[in-house]
């Protein structure tokens, strides 16, 4: 075994080529904004939510202080969406931090060992991958009343067999490189090993798989606002797609609005994803 | 001895990457049933000029120049659909890895017969038959069977005579067989070669032969074309060659496998002093770099090829200086 | 054909597991979920005193060591027998195979929509890789992945429904019209047509990238070089030789989706009032019918594993390499 071989081999970054696509810039740009409205929200829009500040079913644009116009109730819709924000990105990012913990923990456990371990933890995710997704969630639901956490842990734990495969494949693939042979042969614990060698290695791919999934959870979450499953005290883009399904067809703005907002976030996290595939993994030419 | 008409001839053919030249000025005829060995190191671009011929050249890589002239016609330039009707009907072309080289969800029957219902109209029974003498041809045995098999059911010297009789199906005038057996076991390596040559003189087939096999060339070849980093260096018919090479890569080549057996061995052509990269974009020669003999004059512009005798050609500036050496010295190189 | 029969066979006995692990899942929720199958027949039949309730949970077993009421369970689970429903004072069973049949229509017509578009697209997206086509279609397929599937159905309530009048809005049949026969089957196909779109539109999505990259790999391989080589025309290569190839991957991952396409129907459901399982999983939730939603939940992955099983056959008859 040469020398060469024992480098570990860190993926170098090819950042700059990525930077000047216009389509990666305005998605982080988008992204970042999303951020900054969750986390500013009441000094970007002061009014409460939930109260009756204005007129019922004011269109966009109609009224300079209800911007994007009021539902049946009065209510500020563009306040909704900034605030709504909130609730959407938290549960989103939690969801997808569970779901990365439990599958990288089940992925990088079945791949690095092998064997029984491997055939039962593939089972397992087997297992969650075949029941429906949505219907799990619902049903972990049922176990308490509504708050973010719990939709949170629900849609983590309905979502993590993604990441177990894609750990999975990468630490199985990993365990027979010759930088971790070398450890080995040193004689190293086996948790230095997997957490020093192996998930350094692996990052990069989890990483766009975390992307994916906080994209799933925000798409979980306001399926679970939208059913009217969440918080009833709290503002989320769901909640509000559903609670203007009753005028769908005539102020279908209440709808539509909230709706864009989703697919907007949804879209630049995915753009971010995709470009994030070809930064960090050499391995991936296509496209 | 052949007749000498051309089969196929490439004049001054340039292939290349944008932003690389690989194939840079070809020049090469092949006659009517002659059988042509090209050989060079690896990514010298042999696979590049043979693509090129048929233009099934890999995403990117372009024809930048010349021409290739088959029955009158520029392969080079002539309409898509004009050209599908040379390939497969009168030029073949077989590839080095039978593992990859067909399609692994169709029965190998079905893929040879796709050739013949290509360039002709027979009828369904017609053709099956004919697959089934194809099959019988390359020496498969039981081929009505295993016309209906799938590829994963051969083994890989099994699947290039599949490849073969594909090739051969209607009777080409021209194969170009790209390293036939260079994925394969040596002792099937043999069999191919003997079948290949086999079915040259049965069918009167030319046959340009990309090796790095130089018993398989001394044993088989008429001619013999070097190639040096996208350039002929040298060519000959094949006895002067292996007695009195001229190019000092051509020396080199034949020194570094000389001590083996000729019969069918796998020298990769790799034991001279350097690598092809080492002389990439250098002004003049690119083997002087390598050269023992190189001079100044070696550095100026890229030597053309001149003839030695009547059919051997040479492209080294040093060509006389060196034989005058070796032959003063009394070394012949064997 | 044995082959396959062996290959499907193969299939069925290795989902055995799955179900039992589906199983034990669905027994753990049972348990976390607040009360008991005893609290809601006492909560039917309005109050009920301690000694009453402790007698019952003695006669449903309840109070059995938990490992004798998960054997119970399974027992219970693979003689088909789920438990009562509270809300429809029917047999879980039955309510649940009521509904079950429209939500696999949707789930179906759905996965084979987004199947058939999903690989003609990323076909087309291949055809054209790195020109303007392709990256029409890629910043369109890269829209319909990001767009939540009940949003999308609300949306094109709003223009094929609302504005256009093409279809109808929601429900499984017209109302009151009692048709017959081929009008009855159009009527139930007119009705069909926009919950399919909306559920069908993000996998249809991911099927065009996926089919993208596939026909990208395999039009990269040698035997579409040897194919060429043969004079066989474009097209010819494009269909037999490539997209049959890129198929196998495509149908494999397909497969995978299956869990996701059932939950996002109860997800559409709703938006469409479709008489299938999203209306009742919502009703049995409200009414805390916990019986009801495991039963849901179970009945659901057989038939994810059922449709699994048809997806392994088809791989089977594209991928002669793994009849063998
Ligand atoms: N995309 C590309 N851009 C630029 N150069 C390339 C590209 N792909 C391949 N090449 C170069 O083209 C040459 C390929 O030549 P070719 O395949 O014809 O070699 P060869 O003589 O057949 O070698 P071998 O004996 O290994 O088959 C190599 O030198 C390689 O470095
Ligand atoms: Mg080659």
């Amino acid at each position: 075994m040469t020398d060469a071989t024992l480098v570990k081999p860190h993926r170098r970054l090819r950042l700059p080529k990525s930077l000047k696509d216009p389509l990666f810039v305005l998605a982080v740009l988008v992204f970042t904004a999303v951020i900054f409205m969750a986390i500013f929200a009441d000094v970007i829009a002061p009014t409460d939510p939930q109260d009756m500040v204005n007129m019922p079913f004011l269109w966009p644009f109609q009224d300079s202080f209800s911007p994007l116009g009021t539902d049946q109730l009065g209510r500020d819709l563009y306040s909704g969406i900034v605030h709504g924000s909130r609730s959407t990105l938290a549960v989103g990012f939690s969801a997808a931090i569970f779901g990365l913990i439990i599958g990288t923990a089940v992925g990088a456990t079945g791949g690095y060992f092998g064997g029984w371990i491997d055939t039962l933890l593939m089972r397992l995710t087997e297992i969650f991958q075949t029941m429906p997704t949505m219907l799990l969630i619902i049903v972990l639901l049922a176990i308490g009343d509504p708050s973010i956490p719990l939709i949170a842990v629900a849609i983590g734990l309905a979502a993590w067999p993604m990441i177990a495969r894609l750990a999975r494949a990468e630490f199985k693939a990993l365990r027979e490189a010759d930088f971790v042979m070398a450890a080995k042969s040193l004689g190293y614990p086996t948790s230095r090993i997997i957490l020093r060698e192996i998930l350094p290695n692996a990052l990069p791919t989890l990483v766009v798989g975390a992307s994916v999934l906080v994209a799933n959870g925000i798409l979980l979450e306001s399926a679970v606002s939208f059913l009217n499953l969440g918080d009833p005290n709290v503002v989320s883009w769901g909640s509000l797609i559903g609670n203007g399904r009753t005028q769908i067809r005539s102020e279908w703005y209440l709808s539509a609005l909230p709706g864009l907002a989703t697919v907007l976030t949804v879209l630049s996290l995915n753009i971010i994803g995709d470009r994030l595939t070809d930064i960090l993994n050499p391995r991936s030419k296509v496209r | 001895m052949a007749k000498k008409v051309p089969v196929l001839e490439l004049l001054n053919l340039r292939v290349g990457f944008p932003g690389a030249e690989i194939v840079k000025g070809i020049n090469l005829e092949i006659h009517e049933g002659e059988k042509v060995a090209l050989v060079g190191e690896s990514g010298c671009g042999k696979s590049l000029t043979a693509f090129s011929i048929l233009r099934l050249l890999p995403n990117g890589a372009a024809i930048n120049g010349g021409q290739v002239i088959y029955d009158g016609l520029d392969l080079a330039t002539l309409p898509a659909w004009q050209l599908r009707r040379i390939r497969g009907k009168g030029i073949a072309l077989i590839l080095q890895e039978p593992m990859t080289s067909l399609n692994p969800v169709l029965p190998i029957g079905l893929q040879i017969a796709e050739n013949i219902r290509a360039h002709e109209t027979m009828s369904r029974k017609a053709v099956n038959e004919r697959v089934i003498e194809l099959l019988d041809l390359v020496g498969i045995a039981n081929p009505r069977e295993r016309a209906r098999m799938y590829p994963h059911n051969f083994s890989g010297g099994m699947r290039q005579r599949v490849m073969i009789a594909m090739a051969i199906a209607c009777n080409p005038r021209l194969l170009i067989a790209d390293e036939p057996t260079t994925a394969l076991d040596v002792t099937i390596q043999a069999q191919v070669m003997d079948l290949l040559e086999d079915l040259c003189s049965k069918l009167n087939m030319a046959m340009l032969l990309i090796t790095h096999d130089l018993g398989a060339v001394a044993q088989w070849a008429d001619r013999v074309a070097v190639m040096y980093a996208g350039r002929i260096a040298e060519m000959a018919p094949i006895r002067p060659f292996f007695t009195g090479p001229r190019h000092p890569y051509s020396q080199g080549l034949l020194n570094s496998s000389v001590e083996d057996d000729w019969h069918y061995t796998d020298t990769r052509l790799t034991e001279i002093k350097g690598t092809v990269a080492s002389s990439a974009g250098e002004k003049g020669c690119a083997f002087a770099p390598r050269c023992p003999f190189a001079a100044a004059e070696c550095r100026g512009a890229p030597p053309p090829l001149e003839e030695v005798r009547k059919g051997w050609l040479a492209a080294c500036y040093r060509r006389e200086a060196i034989q005058a050496l070796q032959e003063g010295a009394a070394h012949v190189p064997a | 054909m044995r082959a396959i029969g062996k290959v499907i066979l193969r299939t069925l006995l290795q989902a055995i597991p799955t179900m039992l692990g589906i199983v034990l899942i669905s027994f753990i929720l049972l348990h976390l979920m607040p009360g008991d199958a005893v609290d809601a027949i006492a909560g039917m039949s309005g109050s009920a005193s301690q000694e009453t309730m402790h007698a019952m949970r003695e006669a449903y077993g309840l109070n059995d060591n938990i490992v004798v009421q998960f054997w119970n369970y399974i027992t219970g689970v693979f003689s088909l027998n789920f438990g009562q429903s509270i809300n429809y004072s029917a047999p879980v069973l039955d309510v649940i195979m009521e509904r079950l049949p429209a939500t696999l229509i949707l789930m179906l017509s759905a996965f084979v929509l987004a199947l058939m578009t999903g690989i003609l697209v990323g076909w087309g997206m291949a055809v054209f890789a790195g020109k303007w086509p392709d990256r029409l279609l890629t910043s369109g397929s890269l829209l319909f992945y990001s767009a939540p599937n009940f949003w999308v159905g609300l949306m094109i309530i709003v223009v094929f429904s609302a504005k256009l009048r093409w279809f109808p809005s929601g429900g499984a049949e017209s109302i009151g019209a009692s048709l017959e026969g081929w009008a009855w089957f159009l009527d139930r196909l007119h009705h069909l047509v926009l919950p399919s779109v909306a559920l069908a539109a993000f996998f249809m999505a991911i099927y065009a990238r996926l089919t993208r990259a596939a026909m990208l790999e395999v039009l990269r391989q040698d035997y579409i070089r040897t194919a060429a080589a043969k004079g066989i025309h474009p097209v010819v290569i494009q269909f037999r030789h490539g997209l049959r190839n890129a198929l196998i991957p495509v149908t494999t991952v397909a497969g995978l989706h299956l869990g996701n396409l059932l939950g996002g129907a109860v997800v559409v459901e709703t938006v469409f009032n479709w008489p299938g399982l999203g209306r009742l999983t919502m009703s049995a939730l409200a009414a805390r019918d916990n019986q009801v939603l495991l039963g849901i939940l179970l009945l659901s992955s057989v038939a994810v594993i059922v449709t699994n099983v048809v997806i392994d056959w088809l791989i089977t008859l594209l991928d002669p390499r793994i009849r063998a």
